[in-house]
């Protein structure tokens, strides 16, 4: 009885709440207008230290590979403040956990942008917090710096990309591939939009190149149940298997691999997210004389590889190794401070302005910024496992190549995109 | 129900009792009208709109789960298919804004150069939005018939809800070309024609998610005081008796099963414009237990308590996380299973617990009821 003036009352509360924000709404921007003066957040560059995010998962399933990746993002900064920082101003880390959700993601990338007011920001793993965070980088004009290998086909003017794209990790495994007579090939991935995307891509380059693809499967994220897959493969008369896994899923796999009787010699198996850190999760036995396809191995020869190796094992223990991914976090700070010294400003369409052409002596080699793309000229690096769980390169690209994220240059790719 | 039962029935106390509610009910409109916008910054006022539509499913779950005792585990399903069908419109208008065809997503990893069949009704407004709630409304009324006439119930019908949440998760997964497959609907610009890039804007959909969350709540207050409600609960308590008095139980459940899913594809709606995005992982087993576990801490029989457990919790793993992220999903485990095992009523219900101790009349967890 007296339920019912109740609900009421709160019906008409809420409907002139409604009638409230309708109001309100009508002086807000339409799509398409410009919104830039508005929206575009201001970094705070006016103390004597500049802070700088570090968004990577600390929690959840992909901890395991991301907090490499930000140990070596705080081993950076460490040693760029103890030179004496960026335009005189010391570093200050503010990390968030991206909690291995890609909303999570969205959220700390605002965290960071609008509370902690940084001026950079580094971090992103899997493909999925990438597109997650893209737009929010996007409104508010702030820089995010992406350390990992991705598929390509993507450009966004406030995201520098360090790892490798397509060009400079795929297709070059290709064409290694090809060069030892390995023509026929079997496709295995886990389920998501890197693997489905690189598949798409050596499907055409296949076709393009006289090479077959023998058979393609998926296994959903976090999957360990490889029989049927495994034994498909080895039906299938492939010459190589290009595997696109990610993550626990390859422990299942390799094991299984090796228990059906396949090995390095029979029928090769090319990963392109198999790492260091990785191998050693797998157990080498299982992957002892395997193909990899890196930009950076911890054994590249020279001296700016020794000195990081060196520091990340003082920082973090002498049996950790370093990996592809913890390297390009690395010099994407490095790369973020020369384009800084180089604007004279941490002002970001400053620092977008100065970022062509900026070169390193990184630990994978020289690398060079290309504005045009906001990629990296990287040189490729196929590697084989050893017994040591360390990888050695057997063939590399000769010199870095030039970024071509939606593949341009290739004519087999006309149709990608 | 136990807390309207006055022992008293002096005047005064009857007034207060008949201004407890309306009260109650203007404090949270002045809060979230009045005071958090003007209290909160642009970003923490974000952070409140998603909060609130963790509370919007809440409100559900309180009905369905707290009332009816169907433990709804997979409340992800219906959650996302409101998003998706949001995420779909806003997806194509953002499109058509800028001359295409496709959306950008489709550009990339889709196959053709035509939109798949099932996209197309999506391009209109009043047919998307009629679907956020229509289609997962009659997703649980399909699955709802066809449960409960077989009398599944309890754990088996948890588990069922479960394996339809991974279900439609592993599913969009597999169609990257036409649902964005793991990175899901993402990059929402627009939302009917207003730029989510202007804080004005964002602004405007946290109103609009507040007053939906405050008229959902007053409709279910209305339909937990009304006979239906009392039927809900005696169903929950003893579906077997209301079965002896000439009910079938089993519609009695599919209601409340469906205006849950309901409100669900409404919250995930809602969802879209505030955060910007919709993926397989808001849907799939572990979001499913997310959605009930501030309910559970709040006290799923309570609206109130069901809502706010649901805010607080949200909130919790916001900053929480951030200090302890290794440890927060620990204590989230932790805090469902000592809200479930030893205070069912939630802490809604911490109260009367606390007197009935001290009066020595046993536990008190008895009054808000067991689930089936």
């Amino acid at each position: 009885m007296s339920g019912l003036s109740i609900s009421r009352r709160g019906l008409l509360a809420g409907i002139s709440a409604a009638g409230a924000s309708a109001a309100l709404s009508a002086c807000g921007a339409k799509t398409g207008s410009d919104t830039s003066s508005d929206s575009a957040a201001k970094a705070d560059t006016s103390g004597s230290t500049v802070k700088v995010g570090l968004l990577n998962s600390l929690s959840g399933t992909m901890a395991i590979s991301e907090v490499t990746v930000h140990n070596a993002l705080l081993l950076a900064i460490k040693e760029i403040n103890a030179a004496g920082g960026v335009l005189g101003k010391k570093l200050k880390a503010v990390s968030q956990d991206g909690a291995s959700d890609w909303p999570t993601f969205a959220e700390k990338a605002e965290a960071l942008i609008k509370d902690d007011k940084v001026a950079a920001t580094f971090g992103c793993w899997t493909s999925a917090s990438r597109k997650a965070v893209k737009p929010v980088f996007e409104r508010y004009k702030s820089l995010l710096f992406y350390p990992v290998q991705y598929e390509g086909l993507e450009q966004s003017p406030y995201i520098f990309y360090i790892g490798a794209t397509t060009n400079q990790q795929i297709v070059p495994a290709l064409d290694y591939l090809k060069k030892q007579g390995l023509t026929k090939l079997y496709l295995v991935g886990s389920d998501y939009v890197f693997p489905r995307t690189a598949n798409k891509e050596i499907q055409a380059y296949a076709k393009a190149k006289g090479m077959t693809v023998v058979g393609e499967d998926y296994a959903p994220l976090g999957s360990t149940e490889f029989g049927t897959i495994v034994n498909k493969v080895k039906d299938s008369g492939a010459d190589a298997v290009f595997n696109t896994l990610n993550g626990d899923s390859n422990v299942a796999f390799f094991k299984e691999y090796k228990s059906s009787g396949l090995t390095a010699k029979s029928m090769p198996v090319l990963s392109v997210s198999i790492a260091e850190e990785e191998v050693k999760s797998i157990g080498t036995q299982y992957l002892e004389d395997q193909l990899t396809a890196w930009n950076y191995y911890q054994t590249t020869p020279g001296a700016a590889n020794t000195k990081f190796v060196a520091a990340y094992q003082a920082e973090y223990g002498k049996d950790k190794p370093t990996s592809d991914p913890m390297e390009a976090a690395y010099i994407s700070v490095y790369l973020w401070k020369e384009m800084v010294e180089k604007a004279g400003s941490f002002d970001v369409a400053k620092v977008k302005a100065a970022s062509d052409g900026i070169t390193l002596d990184a630990p994978e080699g020289k690398v060079t910024v290309d504005g045009a793309t906001q990629h990296v000229y990287k040189t490729a690096r196929i590697g084989t496992v050893g017994a040591d769980g360390l990888i050695t390169e057997v063939w590399n690209s000769g010199k870095p190549i030039k970024p071509d994220p939606y593949l341009k240059g290739y004519d087999w790719a006309s149709g990608l995109s | 129900m136990t807390t309207t039962t006055t022992t008293s029935p002096a005047p005064p106390v009857a007034l207060l009792e008949r201004f407890r509610v309306p009260a109650g009910f203007a404090l949270g409109a002045v809060l979230l009208l009045g005071v958090a916008p003007l209290a909160l910054s642009d970003f923490r006022l974000s952070l409140l709109a998603k909060y609130l539509c963790y509370a919007i499913v809440a409100v559900g779950v309180s009905l369905a789960w707290g009332r009816g005792g169907l433990m709804v585990l997979g409340q992800g399903v219906f959650f996302g298919l409101g998003g998706y069908a949001m995420a779909m419109h806003l997806k194509l208008a953002d499109a058509a804004a800028t001359g295409q065809t496709l959306p950008d997503f489709m550009q990339l990893y889709g196959t053709g150069d035509t939109l798949p069949w099932w996209w197309e009704p999506f391009a209109n407004p009043a047919f998307a939005l009629a679907m956020t709630v229509l289609l997962p409304m009659a997703v649980a009324a399909l699955l709802g018939f066809f449960v409960f006439q077989r009398r599944v119930k309890g754990a088996y019908f948890a588990i069922l809800s479960q394996a339809l949440a991974a279900a439609l998760a592993i599913w969009l997964v597999g169609q990257q070309a036409t649902t964005g497959g793991t990175n899901g609907l993402t990059d929402i610009q627009g939302f009917f024609g207003y730029s989510l890039d202007d804080p004005v804007n964002q602004r405007m959909v946290y109103f609009i998610i507040a007053a939906v969350l405050l008229l959902l709540m007053a409709a279910a207050r209305q339909l937990f005081v009304s006979r239906y409600g009392e039927l809900l609960i005696a169903v929950r308590d003893s579906e077997e008796r209301v079965r002896f008095l000439g009910y079938n139980p089993a519609n009695v459940k599919l209601v409340a099963y469906v205006i849950a899913a309901g409100m669900a594809g409404l919250a995930g709606a809602l969802f879209v414009p505030a955060v910007g995005i919709i993926s397989p992982a808001l849907i799939g087993i572990v979001p499913s237990i997310g959605f009930v576990i501030g309910a559970a801490v709040g006290g799923r029989a309570s609206l109130v308590g069901a809502v706010l457990g649901a805010i607080a919790v949200a909130w919790a793993q916001s900053t929480l996380s951030d200090a302890f992220p290794a440890a927060w999903t620990y204590l989230q485990g932790l805090l469902f299973v000592v809200a479930v095992g030893f205070l069912p009523g939630g802490l809604a219900s911490l109260g009367i617990v606390l007197r009935k101790r001290r009066a020595g009349t046993g536990t008190g967890t008895r009054t808000t009821g067991e689930t089936a």
